[in-house]
């Protein structure tokens, strides 16, 4: 399918794992992901791909830990309640050093929440977000377009690193369409898996395990997965300037609420307001480098998020007491509006004047 | 020299680290003969579970995966349904399979998934100290129940699993079996025998083999008292018996 087509977020993400190459599907429902399933339940057996619909998100990120562990490329999704109940398994892809994908269509919580679209499970995505000492990488996607071509670097990436790649996104991005085009991007080279549980035809027993008792050995894994934690942080790391150059106030936002913010800071420029914006595609690793870089000369940073303020941290550890950090937070499924942050905007700006 | 008798070649020459008296031994030795016999070794994966099987790999030579507590049959349906050439089998003991993994071997039998589970029910949480399992017997002193398990303390019946497994259309084959002597060994492994070759077969649904097994660490008895109380106890609340199919 490379024609232009008009589809909603969660679509467009099931059809793009599908050109990406996924083996298996394994979810349960939720809201506001439940396109996804949807989708997937149809289109995977037309393509001779496995979809299971499972007992429970548990069950399904175990499933998604069984064909990974047999080579196959395996996603799950779900909203944030249900990868809550997933960061046990998780946890153990990131000990058995398993490549997996997993969907994190965000919605409000503590709790049951609401089903409105928010940010709130950016430290959960970030911090590994499970038990024990591991990273997922974090993509944060902000346009339908986006979402698709998140897909493929997400797959690739996981089975790169062996690891968990998490495409962090939000019920609005889910739920809205937008025209998009899948198209099989050229792809990174991969390694081969020969670690994968297959039948030991020709060759020695192959284990996949994440229990490491003898003295050293779980805290040599630790040390392994830190050094490739490292590489990725060197490597993987993708954000988008803004009309950041000039910028004497620089606005971080991620996802659709870049979307929010890029329309502020062009009306801000409108206004002879000189704001700029780094939107940061990879959360883990954060694009700490570009944004200390920005703070080499005096702004002000402004994070918009759908949150209380949990990217902000990550912002206010790249700048490094160097520049002011704010923040502009709607929790609870609050969107912010382009004039709540254009206002935002000209406040910091009278303050900048004053200073 | 005429060999009469060899280990088989897919349980590895290697010192056990379970207990003296222990079942599982005995246990993987039977999974271990039977994929030898019915030449399935290049294309079996086994699930070893939390508890004291989880290293049930250093023994089983065959390629295998451990997966977190009671998970194991969500693992084997995300690899039997990309697998579906591969024989796949989960070990689970009791706590796994009928406390914590309850969910996971229900609807893995509810959706006739075509793997096979071997159960290992020793009546007791092993690897953690002896403590209650759903498949402890009334009376039955643990590390929990330092008043023998009573129901009138909250502390619930044994779990039957395998009698609510069998009544689901999803399982095709389930039967109870002892480790208890020679003939319920004997009995034992003609039964893992027919679960890995209706799978083998593509029989439409789970195949299970329970294990009453014994513990004579946390059942506090010497091993020949524990085989005997199999017998004249655990056989009771859990009666021997080829449940279905």
């Amino acid at each position: 399918m490379n024609e232009r087509v008009l589809m909603c977020g969660n679509e467009a993400l099931a059809e793009a794992a599908i050109v990406a190459g996924c083996d298996a599907y394994f979810g349960y429902p939720i809201t506001p992901q439940n396109e996804i399933t949807a989708y997937m339940s149809e289109r995977m057996p037309q393509e001779g791909r496995v979809f299971v619909q499972s007992e429970s998100e548990l069950a399904a990120i175990n499933m998604v830990f069984g064909a990974a562990a047999t080579g196959k490329r395996a996603m799950t999704s779900s909203s944030s309640p249900g990868v809550s109940l997933m960061q046990e398994g998780i946890s153990y892809l990131a000990g058995a050093e398993l490549p997996a994908v997993v969907v994190n269509v965000m919605r409000g919580g503590p709790g049951l929440g609401n089903i409105a679209p928010s940010q709130a499970d950016y430290f959960q995505a970030t911090r590994g977000g499970g038990h024990g000492d591991y990273r997922t990488i974090v993509l944060g996607p902000s346009s339908v377009q986006e979402l698709a071509d998140c897909m493929p670097l997400a797959f690739d990436l996981a089975d790169q690193y062996r690891m968990t790649v998490m495409i962090l996104a939000d019920g609005i991005l889910g739920q809205m369409m937008e025209p998009v085009t899948l198209d099989p991007k050229p792809r990174r080279p991969l390694p081969p898996k020969p670690w994968a549980l297959t039948g030991m035809k020709d060759r020695p027993q192959n284990i996949v395990r994440s229990l490491y008792l003898a003295d050293g050995a779980l805290e040599e894994l630790n040390n392994r997965l830190m050094a490739k934690y490292q590489q990725i942080q060197a490597n993987e790391v993708l954000c988008e300037q803004y009309r950041v150059e000039d910028a004497e106030i620089v606005i971080v936002a991620y996802g659709i609420v870049a979307r929010i913010a890029r329309a502020a800071v062009d009306q801000a420029r409108d206004e002879g307001i000189c704001a700029g914006m780094i939107r940061p595609i990879t959360l883990w690793p954060f694009p700490s480098d570009q944004i200390a870089a920005a703070a080499e000369t005096f702004r002000v940073f402004l994070t918009v998020e759908m949150s209380c303020g949990q990217m902000v941290e990550d912002v206010k550890l790249a700048v490094a007491g160097k520049c002011p950090v704010l923040l502009h937070g709607r929790p609870g499924g609050g969107v912010p509006t382009t004039d709540e942050v254009l206002d935002k905007i000209r406040q910091l700006t009278i303050r900048a004047g004053a200073a | 020299m005429n060999t009469v008798f060899k280990r088989t070649s897919v349980l590895k020459d290697c010192p056990t680290h379970y207990c003296p008296g222990c079942g599982h031994g005995i246990a993987h030795r039977l999974v271990a003969e039977v994929i030898d016999e019915l030449d399935i070794q290049d294309r079996t994966i086994g699930i070893a579970p939390v508890g004291c099987a989880v290293l049930a790999y250093n023994y089983l030579d065959v390629d295998m995966v451990e997966v977190a507590h009671g998970r194991a049959p969500a693992v084997a349906t995300g690899m039997k349904r990309t697998n579906p050439d591969k024989i796949i089998f989960s070990y689970q003991g009791d706590g796994d399979l009928a406390a914590i993994g309850t969910a996971e071997i229900i609807h893995a039998a509810h959706r006739a998934e075509r793997i096979t589970v071997i159960f290992i029910n020793n009546a007791v949480f092993g690897m953690t100290g002896g403590q209650m399992a759903p498949t402890t017997m009334l009376g039955q002193v643990t590390a929990t129940t330092q008043q023998g398990r009573n129901p009138s303390n909250g502390q619930g019946y044994p779990l039957q699993v395998s009698e609510i497994l069998a009544l689901l259309p999803g399982t095709v084959y389930v039967e109870r079996c002892a480790l208890n002597g020679v003939p319920g060994i004997r009995r034992t492994k003609a039964a893992m025998k027919h679960a890995f070759q209706l799978q083998m077969d593509d029989a439409p649904g789970l195949s299970l083999v329970e294990v009453l097994s014994p513990c004579p660490t946390y059942w506090r008895m010497s091993p020949a008292k524990a085989m005997k109380w199999i017998d004249e106890q655990m056989s009771r609340a859990f009666p021997i018996a080829r449940l279905k199919g």
